[in-house]
């Protein structure tokens, strides 16, 4: 009998919204005056930009691949 | 190629430091790794699930994994590092030396490796030539595999203590007791599935270096302008311009050896026979998936150089202080080595830190992972089933491998701390790697592709190719004159004379192989059927449309492949 399990594809999207959200809110606790280690650009607020694109990214593969059924690989 | 060798020797105290936000992030990814392997156990009872993760991966996952199981934090950090010395010439690592081979695998030799349903590339020498070659190279890849697995072991535990100051004892066994528990319980289903999630990491965590560098070099002409300001009259941005002369770049090589020694000989060696990365896509659900699997994984492996040698290109661009050798490194003086963690540390904060540190660890561990499964295959199918225990039930095999796997990282670990007292293994150990991989291509693709090959033939080129690479290798190393014959240049780099020396073994291993063809018994050609070129029925894809054809595919990969060779001539 053939075996199935859960998507791999929804176990990435699980982790990159979990680091998403951290890095996400790390950026917005630094934009709100907390103090943060320099590091080059860091007017740019990098982790901002960053944490909302894995966020979103890791969303679009939670909700795409949401475990409602059976599946391969 | 031996990325590691950049990586030897740091001393410098630690780069960075980590903050809570960094740990979390850390701690969650071993969390999921752990908890992924427990899960897929229930999914690997028999061997065929366990040794190849039941042979049901899609074209996306075994080309992600086939390309991740290259894509180790050993190599990204030694290959930035190596950039930083050479320039824009590594790159050739990922597009010459990559991409021609891959394709040939997809579209000439996965067909014969997949209709024979062998377990591993030394069970097709089986299948081809016999018990004798099958047991060379069986040997000789497991004991290269758990070595490379120490060595890559020792040498990550030592990053990880220069940038993080991370104790090294604690390295060594939390990852490796990691990687162990997550492949004994779910075998080469588990090392994938931990692959792909380390594409993704590898990525998101070091694409913001080149995004930020370039960024603040103003772009690609920025960066240049600042390249050729910081080292007036040293050429690092072109890729073939250079190579007309041995004297005119700076890795001391001629274009003839990039494209024989590097493009051929060891890039066919590494990427057609090296079960480690063709087991990958050996577990596609179908020939179709094999084939694209590949052919998504040279896509990617030609991207790249995005977040590998434009870092070491940002690094010569932006670093306000030279990165010097190893051997001159030292307190407060940063090597070749830190050209990659330095620009993470650059650019990166809290969060973007522990994501960059994640990636890195990731890719360590995925690569021990896939060293211990690979081992864990090639030990029961190849050299326990055949020579110790034959005709035991499936279930005995699988637990023979669940148990290798776990011995194979405690070799591993015993390997590490060898290592740490006799640092000199490590070049002896690679260069015997490199060198093993080349001549398994010559006897494979003759074997493969000229049924007059004899069974003798394979055996004996086979031995003899190593041989002739082990001969060279200790002639150059006990005589250093003799490099000038070996590399045709007595001002040849490591680097150099380990493309030459695959180049003159890929030769002596066909010539070989060839003239004893000549004067031996071939096999009756019905023993061929499946295995060799001529005698060998290729199954029909099916209908696809154009756009679903690997052949289409290959074709894109190939066009972009001259256009990048071309653009970065």
């Amino acid at each position: 009998m053939e075996k199935h399990f859960i998507s791999i594809w929804f176990f990435i999207g699980s982790l990159l919204t979990v680091y998403g959200v951290l890095i996400l809110g790390t950026g917005i606790y630094e934009l709100l005056g907390h103090s943060s280690p320099v590091v080059v650009l860091s007017r740019l607020h990098l982790n901002i930009w960053w944490g909302a694109g894995i966020l979103l990214l890791g969303l679009v593969y939670v909700i795409g691949c949401w475990p409602k059924g059976r599946s391969n690989a | 190629m031996p990325a590691a060798m950049f990586l030897l020797g740091s001393t410098s105290t630690s780069l960075m430091s980590l903050k809570p936000v960094d740990l979390t992030i850390i701690i969650l990814y071993f969390v999921l790794v752990l908890g992924l392997g427990l899960y897929l156990r229930r999914f690997t009872s028999t061997g065929e699930e366990f040794f190849m993760a039941g042979r049901q991966m899609t074209a996306w996952i075994a080309g992600l994994s086939f390309i991740s199981a290259n894509l180790g934090s050993l190599e990204m950090m030694g290959y930035a590092a190596a950039t930083y010395q050479y320039g824009i010439l590594i790159a050739h690592a990922y597009w010459i030396a990559a991409i021609p081979a891959i394709l040939f695998l997809a579209l000439v030799m996965l067909p014969f490796y997949y209709i024979c349903k062998t377990h591993s590339v030394p069970g097709y020498l089986h299948l081809r030539y016999g018990e004798g070659a099958r047991s060379v190279s069986a040997i000789s890849f497991a004991v290269m595999t758990i070595l490379m697995s120490g060595i890559n072991m020792y040498s990550m535990a030592i990053i990880m203590k220069v940038i993080l100051g991370w104790n090294i004892h604690v390295s060594i066994w939390v990852s490796s007791l990691t990687v162990a528990v997550y492949v004994m319980a779910g075998g080469l289903l588990s090392a994938i599935f931990n692959e792909v999630l380390q594409f993704f990491l590898i990525w998101i965590g070091c694409l913001v270096i080149p995004i930020a560098g370039l960024i603040e070099t103003g772009g690609w002409n920025g960066m240049v302008q600042r390249i050729q300001h910081n080292f007036p009259g040293q050429d690092f941005i072109h890729m073939w311009s250079t190579t007309g002369s041995f004297a005119g770049n700076p890795m001391g090589v001629h274009w003839t050896g990039i494209v024989f020694g590097w493009g051929l000989a060891i890039s066919f060696g590494y990427w057609t026979t090296d079960f480690l990365v063709v087991q990958r896509v050996m577990a596609a659900k179908d020939l179709r998936s094999a084939k694209l699997g590949a052919v998504i994984g040279a896509s990617f492996k030609m991207l790249v150089p995005l977040i590998v040698i434009l870092p070491g290109l940002l690094a010569l661009a932006v670093l306000p202080f030279k990165l010097v050798p190893e051997s001159q490194g030292g307190p407060g003086i940063h090597t070749y080595n830190e050209a990659l963690p330095l620009m993470l540390a650059r650019y990166c904060g809290p969060g973007l830190l522990g994501l960059g540190v994640t990636a890195l660890v990731a890719g360590f561990m995925s690569g021990m992972a896939g060293n211990v499964s690979a081992f864990a295959t090639v030990w029961t199918y190849d050299i326990y089933k055949p020579l110790i225990r034959k005709g035991a039930t499936d279930s005995h095999y699988v637990s023979m491998g669940r148990w290798c796997s776990l011995l194979g990282v405690f070799v591993s670990i015993g390997t590490a701390y060898l290592v740490m007292n006799f640092s000199s293994i490590i070049v002896y150990a690679q260069a015997v790697f490199v060198f093993f991989i080349v001549p398994m291509f010559g006897t494979v693709i003759l074997g493969m592709l000229w049924k007059r090959t004899t069974p003798a033939a394979g055996f004996w080129g086979l031995l003899v190719g190593i041989l002739v690479s082990l001969g060279l290798w200790l002639w150059v190393k006990f005589d250093p004159g003799a490099l000038k014959y070996v590399a045709f240049s007595d001002q040849a780099k490591d680097m150099a004379e380990n493309i030459y020396r695959a180049m003159w073994t890929l030769i002596a291993n066909v010539v070989v192989t060839v003239v004893i063809s000549l004067v031996t018994k071939p096999k009756p050609e019905h023993e061929l059927e499946g295995l060799v070129y001529g005698m060998t029925e290729i199954p029909p894809e099916g209908q696809f449309p154009i756009f679903k054809r690997p052949i289409t595919w290959a074709a894109a990969v190939a066009v972009a492949f001259v256009a990048l060779n071309i653009l970065f001539w």
